[in-house]
């Protein structure tokens, strides 16, 4: 026993080591400045999405015909529609709407996704392969054709168009968290956590899972642009969200007949889909970068 | 003579690759008595680890299987029990320390959560209970501040700290057999002498049996009882630790012991077994060591030994030693 206690006096835990993970990411993402001011206009997004109804200066649905289809002005400061109703203050409401359908249906997609994933990659054999068939038969049709093909069976609505990007989601997360999953399971801990007598559903969870969390938040960051994209989409070719509802896409549908007229009209909300769309995009990025073992330094 | 542990009989383990089946494990069979010691030495590639793992049945996501024999623990053979009832096994009865402390603890878990994670589950403890025997298990090996150590992460420790760990987690539900795969092969000479140490200790006070697995002739000198030596998946030696040392049999043991460097040697060039441990595909027909053995006689490339008893607890596969001793041990 001695020895052992003369071997323990010496302190293997230097301070600098001590640093938490928090603080070494916020020190990382600080360096990526465009990932950084993007991910400042997603923040003001979802700060305007939740409190969209306080904010919005007019009623969102409220048609005011003595100033239909104006230019942005004082008063309304980025115009109005062909009911007079006030562009800015839809735009504000339909955040809301666009946020949660594409968080929803990227949220579902890659829940399913990711326990599909890890399944196929732990088990392999024939799950493996029915699992990552059936992906590449989703992978085979274009994200928007199938989303479509799905509204078209369920029926046109918003929890439909959830349910539709949700399902065009889930083999790109399978088919991603089976191969984190495959480099995870090839670890020696894992043996170890096996040789200590864990169960596959313990292995699968404690051990593989936190391997996998970092590539999933970069691809979920991604995949809520594209989301937005699709969601819009869809409510564009009217198999969304209502007509009359401020969504985003909605609006651009309503708005193409006055693109010469009224250009202001689609410009704004088309603009709004850009802007949120790149600023995921660009934090989806920086995310990789920081995340990203291989460029890890 | 006190009653064996584990009984390994007449093991077979093969791998599959391309439709082609490899026998790496042939005709293996050894035991170890409670409270002992065994090293299994022999160099890279002899099937030294495969033993362990087959001991352990740890062949999932590989094509290793067990296809011949028993391996018999406390009376009950492992290869014929469930998956299940082989996990209440694993941890608790027979546990296992790897040979990379650097890779075998989960990066992203706490020290303290992955001790707990089998003391819970074998030993059924509550939280509290969990984190105190984990704390009393840290000490033991001898780590520093052990409350603390318990709530970091793997990288804030080195190597060896961290293979101590790997002991601490292995002798929490202490269990009746260790196997040590090459435990301190990946640590620098001054912390082995510390592991093995710890190892040593614990050992002795648990009165547990230690299967370690080793290519390190001073390790099996200084920690083991008794010694198996493997060569291309064949046990061709059996000795104590002190007859094999001071009269090594066969060939290949003389080559291991003959290769080791003595103090006041003046030679500039080590001596060393020449050639390589043949592919298991192209095993050749006779003795398997033939091609690299200095004794080699005609008789060796047509038939291969049987293991015979050369002495009182001591076993060679070696034609040199038939006329001695004709009875052939099964």
């Amino acid at each position: 026993m001695e020895a052992v206690k003369e071997v323990s006096q010496i302190s293997l835990v230097s301070e600098e080591k001590k640093r938490s993970r928090m603080s070494e990411f916020w020190t990382k993402w600080k360096k990526q400045k465009t990932a950084f001011w993007a991910g400042f206009f997603i923040i003001f997004l979802l700060l305007v999405a939740v409190f969209g109804p306080i904010l919005a200066p007019y009623d969102p649905y409220e048609p005011d015909y003595d100033a239909i289809l104006q230019t942005p002005s004082q008063a309304h400061w980025a115009g109005t529609d062909e009911y007079g109703r006030d562009i800015l203050s839809r735009i504000i409401v339909g955040a809301g709407i666009s946020l949660s359908v594409s968080f929803t249906s990227v949220l579902v997609g890659a829940v399913i996704g990711t326990i599909l994933g890890l399944c196929s990659g732990y088990y392999g054999g024939w799950l493996d392969r029915l699992i990552m068939r059936s992906s590449d038969v989703m992978f085979a049709f274009p994200d928007l054709l199938l989303a479509i093909a799905i509204v078209a069976i369920l029926g046109p609505g918003l929890t439909n168009v959830v349910v539709a990007v949700a399902v065009f989601s889930i083999p790109s997360f399978a088919r991603l968290i089976r191969g984190n999953t495959l480099a995870a399971k090839e670890a020696v801990f894992v043996e170890a956590a096996r040789s200590m007598g864990a169960r596959s559903s313990r292995i699968i969870f404690r051990h593989i899972f936190p391997e996998t969390v970092s590539s999933m938040i970069v691809f979920f960051s991604l995949r809520i642009g594209t989301s937005i994209l699709a969601a819009s989409s869809l409510s564009f070719l009217g198999l969304g969200a209502k007509p009359e509802s401020p969504d985003w896409g909605a609006m651009l549908s309503m708005g193409r007949d006055y693109l010469d007229t009224a250009p202001h009209v689609v410009m704004i909300p088309g603009l709004v889909i850009f802007l949120s769309v790149l600023a995921f995009n660009l934090v989806g990025d920086g995310l990789r970068d920081i995340m990203d073992p291989k460029t890890k330094n | 003579m006190s009653e064996n542990i584990i009984e390994v009989k007449h093991l077979q383990t093969q791998f599959t690759r391309d439709n082609k089946k490899t026998v790496v494990l042939d005709n293996v069979s050894f035991h170890i008595k409670k409270g002992e010691v065994l090293g299994l030495v022999g160099e890279s590639g002899c099937g030294k680890s495969v033993t362990s793992l087959s001991i352990m049945r740890l062949f999932k996501d590989t094509t290793g299987e067990i296809t011949n024999g028993e391996i018999k623990y406390k009376g009950t053979n492992l290869l014929s029990i469930s998956e299940s009832s082989m996990r209440g096994i694993r941890g608790k009865e027979i546990s296992m320390i790897f040979q990379e402390p650097m890779t075998s603890l989960n990066p992203v878990m706490k020290i303290g959560e992955q001790l707990m994670e089998s003391i819970r589950l074998h030993l059924g403890y509550s939280d509290k209970q969990a984190k105190e025997h984990a704390i009393s298990m840290l000490t033991k090996v001898g780590i520093p501040r052990p409350q603390e150590i318990i709530s970091e992460y793997p990288h804030q420790l080195s190597g060896g700290m961290r293979q101590r760990i790997m002991i601490a987690m292995a002798m929490s539900c202490r269990p009746n057999l260790l196997i040590a795969d090459e435990p301190t092969t990946a640590l620098d000479v001054t912390i082995q002498a510390q592991i093995l140490d710890v190892m040593k200790q614990l050992q002795a006070e648990e009165h547990m049996s230690m299967l370690l697995i080793t290519h390190d002739l001073g390790v099996v000198a200084e920690m083991c009882n008794r010694v198996v030596v493997m060569y291309a998946g064949r046990v061709v030696e059996e000795a104590s630790v002190y007859d094999l040392f001071d009269d090594p049999k066969h060939p290949y043991t003389k080559g291991l012991i003959g290769s080791v460097p003595k103090l006041g040697q003046k030679r500039s060039r080590l001596d060393s077994v020449p050639g390589n441990v043949p592919n298991p595909n192209q095993m050749p027909k006779g003795c398997k060591f033939a091609p690299r053995c200095k004794e080699v006689m005609p008789v060796c490339w047509e038939e291969e030994p049987t293991i015979t008893a050369t002495g009182s607890e001591r076993f060679c596969r070696c034609w040199l030693y038939r006329e001695e001793s004709r009875d052939a041990h099964v």
